[in-house]
């Protein structure tokens, strides 16, 4: 394999594993700050007992998504060091101004919020957490504004010189709508996964009987504000579609699996392709419901596959311009039906809790809910990364240009090899302690470590 | 403001940064590497991680801060280097992966062996973390292959040549000091005594490596040729103050011990940034080749933004940071109910 695709393996694979730790950071942050807020305000012990459970399982997850995090800032150099030359002028700015605003507030307070109970004034120590849930849905903010560049430039001109993009409007770069669009979608994502999260957990402990009043009033929380992040990711879900539609016209294309431009456009129920993942074999499809989706417009037309292929290379050259279908095609279709399942699921669950949780029969069956927002996130993230393909600046430049050009195939495999065998080993370690602390419910939430049995580590005094 | 005027600007902000990064996160590794060694009951070691369990993340934060300045400032540095040290930077990476899962993770079971498995983890992560650091800055100063087209040419080995060994183990002596004089400020009793007996012992050693990378900085740097100001004291400076620091550690006043060994590794620091100005990446394959502040940053424009946003925003994080210090001052005792990691 060469370097490039080893590169591209690498990007993808510690991407696609960084966010499945960032959106419950995202959204449960919210939800330990309420819960300590309402114990602040009440000094209700069972709000005490909630912020702690909770609070216990976002640090565990809070550190993964850390330490990864680090390797997402540094690899733009490290492995695409011709991106980071042709982009530098402007693809920077987000980057150390996340890193300014938000990383700096996430940590610091986080810090305090661990050590600082009964050390700081509770005023302080309850402002710490709403800080560290500002701060990592800022960080959301700026890196998804510099992932949003990527997908749609804008405030650039081209210097003639060197023939890069050079940043001459700021304020179009923090306002660009592509990542807006971005952040809305991840924040009310990572409400919703951390909802999800919180009934699935909640729902282990109602069927067993255990802190039945706590993990009931989790429950709710969880269906009140799953049912309303669904709603709001599916919103922002189309706008982001319409958005598509009109800045990325082959991303749109690829999704639906449209060949040939239509006006009005079909939208396909189920098409089967071949092995290369770019090629029709069949399809059934019903008419007129892309141009709805793309523009709200029932006579629309919507740009096929095929014409914007001829069109690129007239554009841009002779190339390969089709993403690889079958993932934008399924990824997309996986996403959506899950988004539109946890919503119904979340009213299913308003709804029982009109009546008695703990007669509920199908409550030890809820936990496997948690597994279904990580199913949407990623696929989410498949589509709209590789629905770009093959560009890594959209229009501007290629991956295939983007590489370092120094790095050799024994480089890549060190490290690829060495990036599987860690996270690998830290994802067990992760699933161990969350399980564990989820499973042990709040009593041993209630001081940040346990006890050492007696006998332990080498050396005596 | 003009274009040359920024790039300065610039260069010593991301010199600012790095200095804070290895003053900060100089004692975290320090108190890293000596906790499997210093710490021999459980709550001992729980004392060692809790001297800068609230501290270290934001510490750390001054290293992504100083990469990602280092890439909307100096992009062709960014690209450059972080290419061109890909393999030792990938161990840095591992290294601070390993280290920081393991504050978080080491207390939360009661296994002995879990628990001593994340203590190696820390202390072996941050050896290597200090010792990579140290090898790269030692080689910035030194220079490294790079072509024409700014691309380094060298591989892994290039970077372990004998300058940047002893950068690298110097760093490694200076931090475990470092770290020694923070958890006599901040330990009590026993362990505050027992690391007293420690930082003796290693501040010997950090003298005589210091002595060693001062000696060759005028060998393999081209240092000789701009002799004067230029870094002029600061470097002796820098080892008088680790020398004098040793006066004070055999009279146990930690904190003057702690201030004179931060002065050593600032004005180490600020010494390579010196040999190193203007050039951000000395080529050691031909002079021209080098990256300096003008050919390797970004435009006018961008560099005005920034500076906007630093100057609002650098200042507000060192107020909190340092009230977070002051808010956690109190000594620690390895008295399990006072524990939190």
């Amino acid at each position: 394999m060469d370097p490039l695709t080893l590169s591209r393996w690498q990007f993808a694979l510690t991407t696609v594993y960084h966010f499945l730790f960032v959106p419950l950071t995202l959204g449960l942050g919210w939800f330990v700050a309420f819960m300590q807020t309402r114990y602040y305000q009440t000094k209700d012990e069972t709000f005490h007992k909630m912020a702690k459970f909770w609070g216990k399982l976002f640090l565990i997850n809070f550190a993964i998504g850390v330490v990864t995090g680090i390797v997402q800032e540094f690899q733009f150099g490290m492995n695409w060091s011709e991106y980071s030359r042709f982009v530098g002028d402007i693809f920077g700015a987000p980057l150390a101004i996340e890193a300014l605003l938000a990383f700096f507030m996430e940590s610091t307070f986080l810090g305090i919020w661990i050590f600082g109970e009964g050390r700081v004034p509770e005023k302080v120590h309850l402002a710490a957490i709403w800080l560290v849930a500002i701060g990592s849905n800022l960080s959301a903010l700026w890196i998804l504004l510099a992932n949003g560049w990527m997908q749609h430039p804008v405030g650039y001109v081209i210097d003639p010189a060197t023939g890069r993009p050079m940043l001459n409007d700021f304020f179009a770069l923090a306002t660009n709508p592509k990542g807006w669009l971005f952040f809305g979608h991840t924040i009310t994502v990572g409400l919703a996964l951390a909802s999800f999260m919180i009934i699935g957990v909640s729902a282990y402990h109602i069927a067993r009987k255990s802190n039945f009043e706590l993990f009931k009033r989790s429950f709710k929380m969880g269906a009140i504000v799953g049912l309303i992040a669904a709603l709001l990711v599916i919103i922002d879900g189309d706008s982001q579609g319409k958005y598509v539609y009109q800045t990325q016209p082959m991303k749109m294309a690829s999704i639906e699996a449209l060949w040939n431009t239509e006006q009005p456009a079909s939208f396909s129920i189920l098409t089967i392709g071949d092995l290369s993942g770019k090629k029709e074999v069949w399809s059934l499809r019903i008419p007129v419901v892309t141009s709805l989706l793309a523009c709200n417009n029932p006579t629309c037309a919507v740009q096929g596959v095929n014409d914007i292929q001829a069109q690129y290379q007239q554009q841009y050259g002779p190339g390969d311009y089709v993403p690889l279908m079958v993932f934008t095609y399924w990824g997309f279709r996986f996403m959506v039906l899950v988004g539109f399942l946890m919503a119904l699921l979340s009213i299913l669950f308003l709804f029982a809790l009109r009546g008695d949780l703990t007669k509920a029969k199908w409550m030890k069956w809820v936990p496997w809910v948690i597994v279904l927002p990580y199913i949407a996130t990623t696929s989410g993230w498949l589509v709209t990364e590789m629905g770009r393909q093959p560009w890594i600046v959209q229009g501007l430049l290629k991956v295939q240009d983007a590489v370092s050009p120094n790095l050799t195939t024994v480089d890549l495999l060190i490290s690829l090899i060495g990036y599987v065998v860690v996270y690998g080993a830290l994802i067990v370690a992760d699933f161990y302690l969350m399980k564990k602390y989820a499973v042990l419910g709040p009593d041993a939430a209630m001081t940040e470590s346990v006890d050492a049995a007696p006998s332990v580590i080498g050396g005596q005094d | 403001m003009s274009h040359e005027f920024l790039q300065v600007l610039w260069f010593i902000l991301i010199g600012v940064l790095w200095v804070s990064f290895f003053f900060l996160e100089g004692f975290d590794f320090g108190v890293g590497m000596l906790l499997p060694f210093l710490g021999k009951k459980d709550e001992e070691r729980r004392a060692i991680i809790n001297t800068i369990g609230a501290t270290w993340d934001g510490n750390e934060v001054w290293l992504l801060t100083a990469g990602g300045a280092t890439f909307a400032a100096f992009p062709q540095w960014y690209a450059t280097m972080f290419s061109g040290f890909y393999l030792a930077l990938f161990l840095l990476l591992v290294a601070l992966i390993i280290r920081g899962i393991s504050f978080e993770y080491r207390s939360k079971d009661a296994n002995p062996k879990w628990r001593s498995l994340f203590d190696w983890m820390i202390a072996v992560g941050s050896f290597l973390a200090a010792l990579l650091l140290g090898v790269a800055f030692a080689n910035l100063a030194e220079g490294v292959p790079i072509n024409a087209k700014m691309m380094y040419t060298g591989n892994l080995f290039t970077l372990l040549n004998p300058y940047g060994l002893i950068g690298g183990l110097t760093m490694v002596s200076v931090f475990l000091l470092h770290g020694a004089n923070f958890l006599g400020l901040k330990l009590d009793g026993e362990l505050r005594e027992r690391v007293n007996g420690f930082a003796k012992k290693i501040y010997i050693a950090a003298v005589v490596l210091s002595l060693v990378l001062l000696v060759t900085t005028y060998i393999f740097t081209d240092t000789y040729t701009h002799l004067g100001l230029n870094p002029g004291i600061i470097p002796i400076v820098g080892l008088a103050a680790l020398l004098v620091s040793g006066y004070f550690i055999h009279r146990k006043q930690e904190g003057w011990a702690f201030i004179l060994v931060a002065v050593n590794i600032v004005f180490t620091l600020i010494t390579f940034f010196m040999i190193m100005f203007p050039r951000v990446m000395i080529s050691s394959t031909d002079p021209s080749y080098s990256l300096t502040i003008y050919n390797a940053s970004s435009s006018q424009y961008t560099l005005t933004v920034m500076s906007i946003v630093a100057l609002i925003f650098v200042p507000i994080v060192l107020v909190y940071q340092g009230w977070t210090y002051y808010m956690f001052r109190k000594r620690i005792t390895a008295k399990k109910e006072t524990l939190v990691y």
